[in-house]
């Protein structure tokens, strides 16, 4: 139990404490978005793209996290400005994106003089070291994402449900679609300070998942995954605090473990109503 | 009667291919045209060069920007997105709304009644992948109609369903007609073309019947592999070849 008291004595641990909630409330409603439009394989593309602004903003002493915002943005723009060329094979074009922006970020890193950095932390983060910018900008994503989403919810929904349809009834289609993947990237890099490149897409779908085995409802599913993230957000925050791991994975380990929680309370859930129908039958 | 659009020899094609080939066609208030035509003969691409989701490499369109009601093919659709009957209803009336509109409690009613009209009130709150085929068609036509449009354009709506509910479905649509011009795809011409007034044959290029009988020459003379239907006191089909 120490660890709640050191969270009153150690400002980094308040830090990691936030981050983890706005990632929650932002990875809540984005990922729900991401797995009903099946956009997963998309998603992995742009975080995986936007390690190479990383590696160059690192090698041109910008800041890493602002040149991948910047990466990420214009790679999630082209991947959906591509989606409507039909002559191009899109998920092969995301495949050469996602390595592309490894290799770039990899190369950049290594040519950086003097230090260089963990590259461990930004595959796997560290919710730990997250400072007070990071905070301003999670913080500043999570506002911008609610009030789009509740300004927009109706629209959002149907474009992503029925997109053709949706063109038949004169909104603008494109304009929402190139909103929302630009929204979907600045989700993907904030993020990948709390969980890394390589474990963000979990954060993105896995309370999603796990949301979903109890609602079929969107608005519901996101209250879920963000209640379902918190959860999982904290207790991996935790972990990773005693036992010194990073704490991306830690966080992910937390969702997989509830997730496996889940899934059996929903079937001894289902397994009880069976009773009670075939009960009511008999009498 | 007064014009709602008209197809001016128009060329559609994906990529390089050509789909569709200097097609004309007119449509009028209260038309009720069935297009037919065999499998990749052009008949979705004609809908969608006229709904304006697809534009056409050649030719004009020319319309005074009449509202156009919209039911798709289901099997386009994801059947396990999670949205309601309800909403897919309401997302009818997109056009009347703004981006950052509410829908208003008379929307609802609105959307509550058409659903009742149609049977499928009690359906309202499940999600559209608890339906069957025959109800998840009734919510697009409700949702395609909800806005009250001059042009009612249906993509094969006799698919997945049961004949009880085909029977309905074109009791619907001609009381529907009054109020609306329709376009109909189907694949079931025997059906179609006892309902409808005009036909239209689409096998890359378009052929339009003034009536909603086609003889064997005809068929013959625009190259169309269909069977061939005709309505005599006993309405019965006659198939060529097999």
């Amino acid at each position: 139990m120490n660890f709640i008291f050191e969270i009153f004595q150690y400002q980094f641990l308040q830090n990691a404490i936030f981050a983890a909630l706005l990632a929650s409330i932002t990875c809540g409603i984005i990922g729900s978005y991401i797995v009903t439009k099946r956009i997963v394989f998309i998603s992995g593309g742009i975080t995986h793209a936007s390690f190479g602004g990383i590696g160059i903003s690192w090698f041109f002493g910008f800041n890493p996290i602002l040149g991948a915002a910047f990466f990420g943005v214009l790679s999630a723009l082209g991947i959906e400005w591509l989606s409507k060329k039909t002559e191009v094979r899109q998920d092969s074009v995301i495949g050469i994106l996602w390595a592309l922006g490894m290799a770039l970020g990899i190369i950049f890193i290594y040519m950086t003089p003097g230090y260089a950095p963990n590259l461990l932390s930004f595959l796997f983060g560290n919710i730990l070291t997250v400072g007070a910018l990071d905070l301003y900008l999670l913080t500043a994503l999570a506002l911008l994402t609610i009030l789009i989403f509740a300004l927009m919810l109706k629209p959002i929904l149907f474009v992503a449900f029925d997109e053709e349809y949706a063109k038949t009834q004169r909104i603008p289609v494109q304009l929402i679609n190139y909103l929302m993947i630009a929204l979907v990237a600045l989700a993907i890099v904030l993020n990948i300070r709390v969980v890394g490149i390589i474990l963000v897409i979990s954060f993105l779908t896995i309370p999603q998942t796990i949301a979903n085995l109890f609602t079929k409802d969107f608005k519901k599913m996101i209250i879920g995954s963000i209640i379902f993230g918190i959860i999982g957000s904290f207790t991996g925050l935790l972990v990773s605090y005693e036992i010194n791991a990073p704490s991306g994975a830690t966080i992910i380990i937390s969702f997989v473990i509830l997730f496996i929680l889940a899934k059996i309370i929903q079937l001894i859930m289902i397994a009880l109503k069976r009773k009670n129908n075939k009960l009511k039958k008999e009498i | 009667m007064k014009e709602l659009l008209q197809l001016q020899s128009i060329c559609a094609a994906y990529d390089e291919k050509l789909v569709l080939e200097n097609v004309n066609l007119s449509v009028k208030e209260n038309d009720f045209i069935g297009v037919i035509g065999p499998n990749g003969g052009g008949k979705t691409t004609l809908l969608k060069v006229i709904l304006g989701i697809l534009k056409p490499v050649g030719g004009e369109i020319i319309s005074e920007s009449c509202s156009i009601g919209y039911l798709p093919q289901i099997n386009q659709i994801d059947k396990k997105f999670p949205i309601s009957v309800l909403d897919v209803v309401l997302s009818g009336l997109m056009t009347e709304k703004s981006l950052f509109s509410r829908y208003r409690k008379s929307d609802q009613q609105n959307a509550e009644e058409l659903m009742q009209q149609m049977g499928i009130l009690h359906l309202k709150d499940k999600t559209i992948g608890e339906l069957s085929g025959g109800q998840m068609q009734r919510v697009f036509l409700c949702r395609a109609i909800i806005s009250r449009p001059k042009l009612l354009i249906l993509d094969e709506p006799d698919t997945y369903v049961d004949s009880n509910f085909e029977g309905e479905l074109y009791d619907t649509l001609d009381r529907l007609n009054e109020e609306m011009a329709i376009i109909i795809v189907s694949h079931d011409v025997g059906t179609i073309c006892s309902h409808v007034k005009t036909i239209a044959c689409v096998n890359r290029n378009l052929c339009y019947h003034d009536s909603n009988v086609i003889s064997k020459e005809q068929l013959e003379a625009y190259n169309c592999p269909i069977d061939l239907i005709t309505h005599g006191d006993v309405p019965h089909r006659v198939l060529k070849h097999h």
